[in-house]
């Protein structure tokens, strides 16, 4: 009955946001404003519709309703609560209902707080939401419905995958999609200001805390999404360049060249149609990501399992959607006027070639994430791209990127005083020079990527710790300038743990006895032995290891390898001692004969640095977006009434 | 309109037509390199007569199919009595190779759905297996009189493919 | 710092009695690490997407078996991937090989980069003289202001 109304409450949703995207779009263009207030009624109705057939999801999940064929497949009556209810987006139809529920939840955030906007233009923003909307509401209903039943209904279910039974499942696919379906927001902005003919200062004012919001979500996601891999998959790596994985990265690129773009064109009024086509490749990136993950044209471990006839759907889709704004794009954007004038040396040109060099890079990935299918489609082979591509490419263009971040907050607007900034640069420059030999030879050895890692690391901490110095002279800045600080030190943290781990890990694989033991990076791992232990729906090995470092008692780690239920694969669970300049990593292998088992055993340096920086650029987005000037415009409604009155 | 406002618009099109193109592909597909190239020699013991052996030498001058198989191979079952069919009909030499299988294990899928092989030869470690770019279970190769390898068949043998591909490469072979 | 370790270690063990240090699961470390190189650039066949060097599955066990025989045999690692592409194809190394059907790929991201940049600069300068021209006032426009001055001045 639940799963009925849930699907129920899904036509419905798409009845209304049908409703949504047409009525106030028309409005909006004909002047009929009785449609215009249509939009934040419908846009409320549209959420409350979908957020009950979410719920409906779960619940049908919370209760083991087996009769619900997706439930059958993706849950188990032994399976714990919590992994039950994050079932609900462990497959396609879920995980694609939970797409439509976040860009429900955005939509009615916009609804709610945008009462100081032009109701044409949230009349516009919300029409454009409601048109992806229904477009992916009759992607779900027509071809993955997840209410479908099955009669006779199983006896137990199929039980969900053992390597997602973890808190990351909880986690990181939310935290992922309120980011990848948050740019929608922009790309609704970024609509609505193309179809008025209205493309000034103020739509970048009102799209920033929008971008920068999703753009917080989707690093996190990210985040979340590599250390989940590293625990979880016992292997110490935590970045493949996986399809799935690039599909998430290159709208984050494009993100992050946006909410650069957005400043400029909010503070200076330029690049506003670089902009709006920014925004536009934003939103379209996480569709063909949703495309490349669900319609079976490249392998991936993430892959849902594939449908070529939902592939073609939503190809049809991602062109109608993207090909009809990028038209639009073409028709109206010449029409925008070009904003102020910016000598060739200056903080605009550095943020432009900034961007440029972002988008170069996410075209990259795309490049070789796609080759492959390009090729074939040519009938030219088949061949794969994998990391060592991505690794060679990346590297190289990020690097100008980091060596702009600490010059350009130094770059005046208009026109940059190379003298003055070279004043300010120099010790930066000698600091990383000094860091780039020093550090490295320090950890252990010297190499060209350990040396430019470093030296790029620092060269951006010490500008951000120069630019600090002198602006807390003039008194304590405003919040965004926090912001700028903290997300350009979530990089440079960042580069640390990477450059430093990938540079200096070491990895033992070994045969140990109870009582053996085994030196990897300075600590010392003494194998105690095996004991049987019970899970809710596992039975495991649990192997314990002293760790030593030095003579002294560091911590005591118990991985485990664990036979669920109902996989035939066991599963190796590993343990982590997790510190700020180290990780400690032990896994269990095979059993072998007698005693002894396979383990593995890694020294990771300095590897939380690398989700410590995606924190920090979280809590930099976080600041930026809470500056003042963002709340004055909560207040100011208040105030106008205010000073009416006095 | 610009032209060069038009560029994003041209560059995704061109994206669609490949993702589209795409659509009709399969990526797990991996095409033989080594077709049109010398099959790789070997020489191992039969299966069922095992004092005897097999090398694919012994076939110079004739056409032939290799089918590797195995007791524990689920999707072979699929094609077992198509190829069952096609060695009662004698048109080609239909050899086996039993693949990281266990004798007793080959024997007893033998008896039960019988044997449509003149002879299988036995690949216990797999590596006539990898001399051959085999990566699954089933696969069929074929053979032509001077030993080049024209064919190989990813997958169970299907009706489809038997009368599409296979026969009629067979009978293009033969006549050479 | 490493042989004080080692030392402590030995010392640990003579006093424990029956604990010794762990040895390499390899037979050999110095083929292992050799093979982890090369394995790691490539593709598990049998997978979805997994490297050879860490993929558990029975293929990717065999075909490590392989490769550590031919490194023994003191194969080179460019030795090594022919093997592997004479029989599976280029599809199995993720790093792909440079040949005319992946000059754009290799050369694509720098050619771009270049181009990008270029193409920015040259616009930016293009840019300035337009914005410029716009700010300058039509003739119409200088001809109404100067009267409009002329005017303020009697």
């Amino acid at each position: 009955m639940i799963a009925e109304l849930g699907h129920f409450a899904l036509i419905l949703a798409l009845c209304v946001a049908a409703l949504l995207g047409t009525l106030p779009l028309l409005g909006a263009h004909y002047h009929r404003r009785e449609w215009v207030v249509l939009a934040r009624p419908a846009a409320q109705v549209f959420f409350l519709l979908v957020a009950a057939s979410f719920v409906a999801l779960a619940w049908s999940f919370y209760v083991n309703d087996f009769s619900v064929t997706y439930v059958a497949e993706h849950s188990n009556s032994l399976l714990p609560t919590m992994y039950r209810l994050a079932a609900v987006w462990g497959g396609h139809e879920g995980s694609l209902l939970l797409w439509i529920f976040m860009l429900a939840g955005w939509t009615v955030a916009v609804a709610q707080l945008s009462h100081t906007l032009d109701e044409t233009m949230v009349a516009r923003v919300l029409g454009v939401l409601g048109l992806v909307a229904t477009g992916l509401l009759l992607f779900v209903l027509l071809t993955s419905n997840p209410f479908g039943r099955m009669l006779p209904a199983a006896e137990n279910g199929r039980d969900l995958n053992p390597l997602l039974q973890d808190p990351g499942l909880v986690f990181h696919p939310p935290m992922l999609y309120m980011g990848y379906v948050g740019f929608s927001v922009a790309f609704a902005f970024a609509i609505a200001a193309l179809l008025s003919g209205r493309l000034d200062a103020a739509w970048a004012r009102w799209s920033r805390p929008w971008t920068t919001t999703a753009w917080i979500f989707l690093t996190l996601g990210i985040g979340l999404g590599s250390w989940w891999a590293y625990y979880e998959l016992g292997w110490g790596g935590w970045w493949f360049w996986d399809p799935v994985e690039n599909a998430s990265f290159m709208p984050w690129l494009i993100g992050t060249a946006l909410i650069h773009s957005l400043a400029v064109t909010e503070k200076r009024g330029s690049f506003k149609s670089w902009t709006v086509l920014l925004a536009i490749g934003a939103f379209s990136l996480s569709l063909l990501g949703t495309f490349l993950v669900r319609s079976g044209v490249l392998t991936s471990v993430h892959a849902f399992a594939t449908d070529p006839r939902r592939g073609i759907f939503i190809l049809v889709l991602l062109a109608l959607v993207i090909g009809s704004s990028l038209t639009l794009y073409a028709w109206r954007a010449p029409k925008v006027a070009l904003g102020g004038s910016f000598a060739l040396l200056s903080r605009e040109t550095m943020l432009l070639i900034g961007n440029v060099l972002l988008v170069v890079a996410a075209g990259s990935v795309l490049l070789g994430t796609l080759y492959p299918l390009i090729v074939d489609a040519l009938s030219l082979g088949k061949i794969s791209v994998g990391p060592p591509y991505f690794n060679t490419v990346f590297v190289p263009l990020m690097a100008p990127v980091l060596f702009l971040m600490a010059a350009a907050p130094l770059a005046r607007w208009k026109h940059a005083d190379v003298k003055q900034m070279a004043r300010g640069l120099w010790i930066a420059a000698v600091l990383a020079v000094g860091a780039a030999i020093a550090i490295p030879l320090a950890m252990g050895g010297w190499t060209v990527l350990t040396g430019l890692g470093t030296m790029l690391a620092i060269w951006v901490g010490t500008s951000m710790g120069l630019q600090i110095a002198k602006r807390l002279k003039s008194g304590i800045p405003p919040l965004s300038f926090w912001g700028m600080q903290l997300g350009h030190l979530g990089i440079a943290v960042f580069v640390v743990g990477v450059t430093l781990v990938g540079g200096f890990q070491e990895e033992k694989d070994v045969r140990m006895e109870p009582g053996d033991t085994v030196l990897v990076g300075g600590h010392e791992f003494k194998f105690m032995g095996v004991t049987q232990v019970q899970g809710p729906n596992y039975s495991a090995a649990r192997g314990q290891f002293e760790v030593t470092q030095g003579g002294r008692r560091s911590s005591t780690l118990y991985p485990e390898k664990r036979n669920y239920v109902s996989s035939s694969m066991p599963m190796t669970e590993a343990a982590i001692d997790a510190g700020l300049t180290r990780d400690v990593y032990v896994s269990l292998g095979e059993p072998l004969e007698g005693q002894a088992w396979a383990v593995r055993v890694y020294f990771k340096p300095f590897v939380d640095w690398i989700w410590g920086g995606c924190l920090l650029m979280a809590l930099g987005g976080l600041c930026a977006v809470s500056d003042r000037r963002y709340r004055l415009r909560m207040r100011a409604p208040a105030a106008a009434l205010q000073g009416a009155t006095t | 309109m610009k032209a060069k406002f038009l560029i994003p618009l041209a560059a995704f099109g061109v994206l669609v037509a490949f993702l589209a193109v795409g659509l009709t592909r399969d990526p797990h597909e991996i095409p033989s390199p080594l077709v049109s190239k010398a099959a790789p020699a070997f020489k191992v013991p039969q299966l069922v007569a095992a004092d005897k052996a097999f090398s694919p030498a012994d076939l110079k001058g004739q056409v032939w199919m290799l089918n590797v198989w195995a007791s524990w191979c689920v999707a072979c079952r699929v094609e077992h009595p198509l190829l069952v069919e096609l060695g009662r009909s004698k048109i080609v030499p239909l050899i086996g190779l039993d693949y990281k299988d266990k004798r007793e294990d080959a024997l007893k899928t033998l008896a039960q759905q019988g044997n449509p092989y003149d002879l299988s030869a036995v690949d216990t470690d797999g590596r006539i297996g990898i001399e051959y770019g085999v990566y699954g279970v089933p696969e069929t190769f074929i053979i032509d009189k001077n030993g080049i390898i024209r064919h190989k068949q990813i997958g169970p043998v299907t009706a489809e493919a038997l009368e599409k591909t296979i026969l009629p490469l067979i009978a293009k072979l033969k006549n050479s | 710092m490493k042989r004080l370790f080692a030392l402590l270690m030995i010392a640990l063990a003579l006093g424990t009695g029956w604990a010794k240090e762990a040895v390499p699961l390899a037979e050999d470390p110095v083929v292992e690490q050799r093979l982890i190189a090369i394995s790691e650039e490539m593709r598990c066949l049998v997978c979805q997407n997994e490297s050879l060097a860490g993929s558990r599955a029975e293929l990717a066990q065999d075909l490590r078996r392989e490769l550590r025989t031919l490194i023994k045999q003191g194969k080179t690692d460019a030795e090594i991937r022919d093997f592997m592409v004479e029989r599976y194809g280029d599809f199995v190394l993720y790093r792909p090989r440079i040949k005319p059907q992946t000059w754009l790929l290799w050369g694509g991201p720098f050619l771009l980069m270049i181009v990008a940049v270029a193409v920015l600069l040259t616009y930016l300068r293009r840019r300035n003289r337009a914005v410029v021209d716009e700010d300058r006032l039509s003739e119409d426009e200088a001809s109404r202001a100067e009267a409009l001055l002329k005017e303020g001045e009697r």
